[in-house]
């Protein structure tokens, strides 16, 4: 269990975490997503205490993260920014963190199993690629079989089999009972993975959600409609409480079902040709939802640049 | 809620952040580090070996030199004179010890392991002292034998049961310990190993260079209290009448060293890692 509460972290003028709180319950994968510079990894070195906050507290299983007899075993995380000696070997280093916590060195030949890596646990991890090093991050993250796991984009740098690891690894911890807090860019992903969303821009809360009524609610409940009688049909549709509007070779409808579409036109006997009910991606509604937020935008490729003529 | 979840049984039951799991943690990074067993190597090397070229080059100059110089001889010092290259092995790796962890990111793990962040400063201060001050007193007690050895003829050479000698010795020992202590205060502080490698090799040999540019009275004061200058007095069996007596001036050494790592335990608390 994670608990923020009133969280708030400058940076000088910049103001990284604004007034954040929300709770991430145990059991379930709960998702933390934001645009670019939106304030996740600062708020993950906050609840580790890694970074101090301004104002406001952040709590882990009832306690500050520090205050724990066995930190370890209370949060695992992996951390965005890169935190290994690259010059000791990846057994070395999980080894020096089991040991603070008199932890056998034999969870650490565990550990090294479940990721993957135990052919390469006696090389230097600076020799390691961005997926292997993700992998001893995630290593370190399970070493001390934590009741909370914290990873910063942990997908970043892994291969699809890596991917899809990660996804199982994910569910089978919040099956376990362990409470499951994951930061990512991509809703697609989250929407396979978590259960519920918590979706910040410029460090604010902007969403705290399930995953369902985040699709439900992102869904614009469009049906695109085709067919030979298509004035007939539109008429008709209009009268029994749809909204249409007319589109290049069909109409789209809101307000009315696909069944009830269907059905309509069944018993006037008109004919359909298509009848699709369109969604929004889920990667549009977090776009839509956040665009307010986005702190760096792209150029658009074709629009014209501000004091560039061509 | 009708669902009860099983309580889940830890794998690591017996996990608890402890003094000793530090040590052992601390121990088991120094020793899996290459660059640090090399540190240590090369300063063995430096104070064994170029003490041993020292002791051979006087004892060959010895005819040359006048009564004078002959009195203030100091044959134990000489023949562990290589120790003023190891201080600088040593130094640097105390800093490396630490300001190696800011520039690899490493700080960020051993943080997250030790969150009330000081007892892994201490398990570092601990770990460092005990295996410097072992290894660094063998190689003195080496170098002064070989050291003695090519002495012999010049029939100045001292050993262990004369006075002072054993105090110099394990005083060698202990001034080459506080400077890879100030070294790893200097890389807390600092976090840079560029920055604190220059500001430990600006305090040990930059200061008694601009310290020679004052007034000859002033020169005289100050010079007693500088950090090499106070330190050392603490490896001379032959006393300097300008100088702080080899206890007072080691104190002063460890004062500043002292001084440099309680500011850094301080920061190292307060500031974000
Ligand atoms: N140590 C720091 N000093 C100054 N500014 C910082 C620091 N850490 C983060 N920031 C700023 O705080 C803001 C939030 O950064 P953060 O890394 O938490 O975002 P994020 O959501 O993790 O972004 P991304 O998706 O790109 O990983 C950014 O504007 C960043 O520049
Ligand atoms: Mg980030």
């Amino acid at each position: 269990m994670i608990e923020v509460d009133g969280l708030v972290k400058r940076y000088g003028a910049k103001t990284a975490v604004n007034n954040l709180s929300f709770t991430v319950k145990p059991g379930i994968v709960t998702g933390f997503l934001g645009p670019n510079g939106s304030g996740k990894s600062t708020t993950m070195r906050l609840i580790l205490g890694l970074d101090a906050p301004s104002s406001g507290t952040a709590m882990v299983n009832g306690r500050r993260y520090a205050d724990h007899r066995a930190p370890l075993a209370e949060v695992g995380a992996l951390l965005e920014a890169r935190s290994v000696h690259t010059g000791r070997s990846a057994y070395n280093h999980l080894l020096a963190l089991a040991q603070t916590h008199g932890i056998p060195s034999s969870r650490v030949t565990q550990v090294l199993e479940l990721v993957g890596l135990q052919e390469v646990a006696r090389k230097r991890a600076g020799k390691f690629s961005l997926g292997m090093g993700q992998r001893l991050g995630i290593a370190a993250a399970l070493l001390g079989d934590p009741a909370t796991v914290m990873l910063d984009e942990p997908v970043n740098g892994l291969d699809p089999e890596g991917i899809l690891w990660v996804r199982h690894l994910l569910r089978s911890l919040a099956a376990e009972g362990r409470t499951v807090f994951v930061s990512s860019h991509l809703m697609s992903e989250m929407a396979l993975t978590a259960d519920h969303l918590i979706v910040i821009g410029r460090g604010e809360l902007i969403a705290d959600t399930s995953v369902q009524d985040f699709i439900d609610g992102a869904s614009r409940n469009l049906v695109r409609v085709r067919s030979p009688r298509m004035a007939e049909l539109a008429q008709l549709l209009a009268t029994t409480g749809g909204v249409v509007t007319t589109v290049e070779g069909g109409v789209d409808v809101a307000g009315l079902s696909a069944a009830q579409i269907g059905d309509a036109a069944a018993a006037n006997g008109i004919a359909v040709h298509e009848l699709t009910p369109l969604q929004a991606s889920l990667e549009e509604a977090f776009m839509d939802m956040t665009r307010d937020s986005v702190e760096f935008h792209a150029v658009d490729a074709d629009a014209p640049t501000a004091g560039v003529t061509s | 809620m009708t669902t009860t979840t099983a309580q889940r049984q830890s794998v690591v039951p017996n996990a608890r952040l402890t003094g000793v799991g530090i040590l052992r943690s601390e121990w088991t990074k120094t020793r899996s580090l290459r660059s640090t067993v090399w540190s240590f190597i090369a300063a063995v090397v430096l104070l064994v070996g170029v003490s041993a070229l020292i002791s051979f080059a006087t004892a060959d100059n010895w005819k040359t030199m006048d009564p004078g110089e002959r009195a203030g001889f100091d044959a134990t010092s000489t023949s562990i004179a290589g120790g003023f290259l190891a201080q600088l092995a040593i130094g640097v790796l105390g800093v490396l010890l630490i300001s190696g962890e800011y520039s690899t990111g490493m700080i960020r793990s051993t943080m997250s392991a030790v969150p009330r962040r000081l007892p892994a400063l201490w398990g570092k201060v601990v770990v460092f002292t005990v295996v410097t001050f072992i290894t660094m007193l063998v190689s003195t007690l080496l170098a002064f034998a070989i050291g003695q050895q090519l002495l012999k003829s010049t029939g100045a050479s001292v050993g262990f049961g004369d006075p002072q000698v054993m105090r110099a010795l394990v005083g060698a020992a202990l001034y080459l310990t506080v400077v890879g202590l100030l070294g790893m205060g200097l890389g807390a502080l600092l976090r840079h190993s560029a920055g604190a490698i220059s500001t430990l090799v600006g305090i040990l040999l930059v200061l008694p260079i601009i310290n020679a540019f004052l007034p000859a009275d002033l020169q005289r004061t100050i010079r007693k209290f500088l950090p090499g200058e106070a330190g050392q007095q603490v490896l001379m069996v032959v006393p300097n009448p300008d100088a702080l007596s080899p206890w007072a001036g080691f104190g002063v050494f460890v004062g500043y060293a002292a001084l440099v790592m309680v500011v850094a335990a301080f920061l190292l608390k307060r500031r974000d890692v």
